[in-house]
């Protein structure tokens, strides 16, 4: 299995973004335990790289590596799409991702 | 009482009437929704408002796009000499492109929010230090994401963001029918302060397009639909049909209506600053009219202007010589233009906006339109009556005279649409009627009415010949020639209605 590429644009350290993280991070733990390399990348901060990306909604997720190239928007408390995006069968289960907003 | 600091202030557009319409401009660091159907130049009207804004007040702006590319926009662009790119590389235009990648797909796991595009946003306005933020439009910011509660609450927050910021902005939004609910979406709810809407309704097999604003919060604005044309080279131009004041000064000095007799009958010619109707069936002697017209002017050293939507320049230089009067001779020493045009070329507000042009370049002493009638038919009648509103209050103001022939749709007798639309506006009214008497047909003028002064109220006989109009006696044992109905009554009756009011 090649390495994973995973890029998360994400607003402050605002409650979502925090979810986004910790949602992103578990998945990988059990489905890609060391395959992948994660970059974050606030756009509060570095307004440009959102220009570049052309991101909209926050949290985005996009999957460079491997292609196709998939973008992920939300703060990926459904497991199920999540995997869906990544192009991935789950092999272990999931607990529900934290899912609290309001 | 009002207080200052409680007025909205206004940033003014500088796109073409919108200024006169909405009394000063766009409500100053607000949000304007500008809703319209299909086609109804919405994307016309936000670049408009940003080039407008760099080139004539050294603003800068920045163009949120989210239908179409910001490549597509610059090269639509372009066909109104609107040159997105160079603003760009001077750094008083920035996009934001927010338009659909149709090559990416998009997978949507959980809660979101337009964070990344609002920071985009943010960025682009600091960046250059933007005034001006136009957003077109929110139907393709809606079919980007399956959340509509969401993407209401987000733009809600952009709003909220640009009014912080203190940038004047005008979002787009679609609407599905012409007279109906405001914009798709639901959006007037949020970008609820000022609304302006853009309609491009079909009317007669024509379209028609106009501008409303719908409401200026707390502040005042022209009420109503106004028209608007879309010009190559320029973009929109709005034509402020109430913004016709009468307000212009009024002239006892008179001139010559080119045909003495004629000018005795009105007392001395007409006025400076009238506007002149001649009213008259095909063949009796309109065009005639223009020719003297223009003549006597050229006589006298004005410049003179004739638009003509029926004959081709050929046909009227031919018939001016057939009157003795030398149109090319006039045109070389630059006392006379000739614009021809058929009325089908363009539409009326197309035509309007020409003819203004036409006589803010070439400043004429007076002006002919032979003849309006002929405008008519390529429009509806409301296009029409605002045409003719519009055209005569702008002659008016250049305090010119000018003369428009209408032709009466029944040989004898009659009036036309053009008449009962123009006729108030108009200072004189010179009628031109056949008269059908012992078994030939004759020609009659009389002059119906001018406008403070006294005026010939008899019906005169005039015949043409190869040095022009002649005007003899009146008809004096006719009655009913206004009507078409001419009957003769012998001399005796005459004599006898005159007596009936002889002083006993």
């Amino acid at each position: 299995m090649g390495k994973y590429v995973l890029k998360l644009y994400i607003t402050g350290k605002t409650p979502k973004s925090e979810r986004a993280i910790a949602n992103l991070k578990n998945i990988c733990e059990i489905e890609l335990q060391n395959q992948y390399e994660m970059i974050i990348v606030d756009v509060l901060e570095r307004p440009q790289l959102a220009e570049d990306e052309k991101i909209l909604a926050t949290p985005t997720l996009i999957k460079e590596i491997p292609p196709p190239l998939r973008r992920i928007i939300g703060d990926l408390s459904d497991t199920e799409k999540v995997l869906l995006g990544l192009d991935l069968q789950p092999t272990f289960k999931h607990k529900q991702g934290e899912s609290n907003e309001k | 009482m009002k207080n200052k600091e409680f007025e909205v202030e206004k940033l003014e557009t500088h796109i073409p009437g919108f200024d006169w319409i909405s009394n000063g401009g766009l409500p100053k660091d607000r949000s304007t929704l500008l809703s319209g159907t299909a086609g109804s130049a919405k994307t016309v009207f936000v670049t408009q408002f940003l080039v407008e804004g760099i080139t004539k007040h050294g603003e800068k702006g920045v163009f949120v796009t989210f239908e179409e590319s910001p490549d597509e926009i610059r090269k639509n662009m372009k066909s109104f000499g609107w040159d997105i790119r160079k603003y760009e590389k001077e750094g008083t235009w920035a996009f934001v492109d927010a338009s659909p990648q149709p090559e990416v797909e998009v997978v949507e796991a959980g809660f979101y929010d337009m964070g990344g595009l609002l920071a985009r946003i943010e960025h682009a306005i600091k960046k250059i230090g933007a005034t001006m933020v136009s957003l077109d439009s929110l139907g393709a910011f809606f079919s980007q994401f399956s959340d509509r509660a969401t993407v209401r609450r987000e733009i809600f927050r952009i709003t909220y963001a640009l009014r912080k910021m203190s940038v004047t902005s005008v979002i787009t939004a679609e609407r599905t029918e012409e007279h109906g609910v405001i914009a798709r979406f639901g959006v007037e709810e949020f970008v609820a302060d000022n609304v302006v809407i853009l309609r491009n309704v079909l009317e007669a097999e024509r379209r028609r397009r106009t501008i409303e604003i719908l409401k200026y919060r707390g502040t005042v604005h022209q009420k109503g639909e106004y028209p608007f044309t879309i010009m190559p080279g320029e973009g929109i131009i709005i034509i402020p049909l109430s913004a016709i004041e009468l307000k212009q000064k009024s002239s006892d000095v008179r001139i010559t209506s080119g045909c003495l007799e004629l000018d005795n009958m009105c007392s001395g010619g007409f006025y400076r600053d009238s506007i002149i109707l001649v009213s008259g069936a095909t063949g009796t002697g309109k065009t005639l009219m223009v020719t003297h017209f223009m003549a006597g002017g050229a006589n006298k050293n004005e410049k003179c202007l004739i638009f003509a939507f029926e004959e081709s320049r050929e046909q009227l230089f031919r018939n001016a010589i057939g009157w003795g009067v030398d149109y090319e001779k006039m045109e070389k020493e630059g006392k006379l233009l000739v614009v021809c045009e058929y009325p089908e070329t363009a539409s009326l507000e197309d035509h309007l906006i020409k003819m203004k042009k036409v006589i803010d370049s070439y400043k004429p002493n007076r002006i002919a339109v032979d003849s309006l009638s002929a405008l008519e038919r390529v429009s509806t009648l409301r296009s029409f009556r605002e045409f003719v509103i519009s055209i005569t209050s702008f002659i008016k103001h250049q305090e010119v005279a000018g003369l428009f022939t209408s032709t009466t749709p029944t040989l004898l007798g009659g009036t036309s649409i053009t008449e009962t639309h123009i006729s108030t506006i108009t200072d004189s009214i010179i009628l031109l009627r056949y008269v059908e008497l012992y078994g030939e047909t004759r020609r009659g003028i009389t002059v119906l009415k001018m406008r403070g002064s006294t005026h010939d109220k008899e019906i005169r006989e005039f015949q043409i010949d190869h040095s022009g109009m002649h005007i003899g006696n009146p008809f004096r044992n006719v009655v009913g020639i206004l009507t078409g109905n001419p009957v003769q009554i012998s001399s005796a009756e005459v004599h006898r209605t005159a007596e009936l009011f002889k002083d006993r």
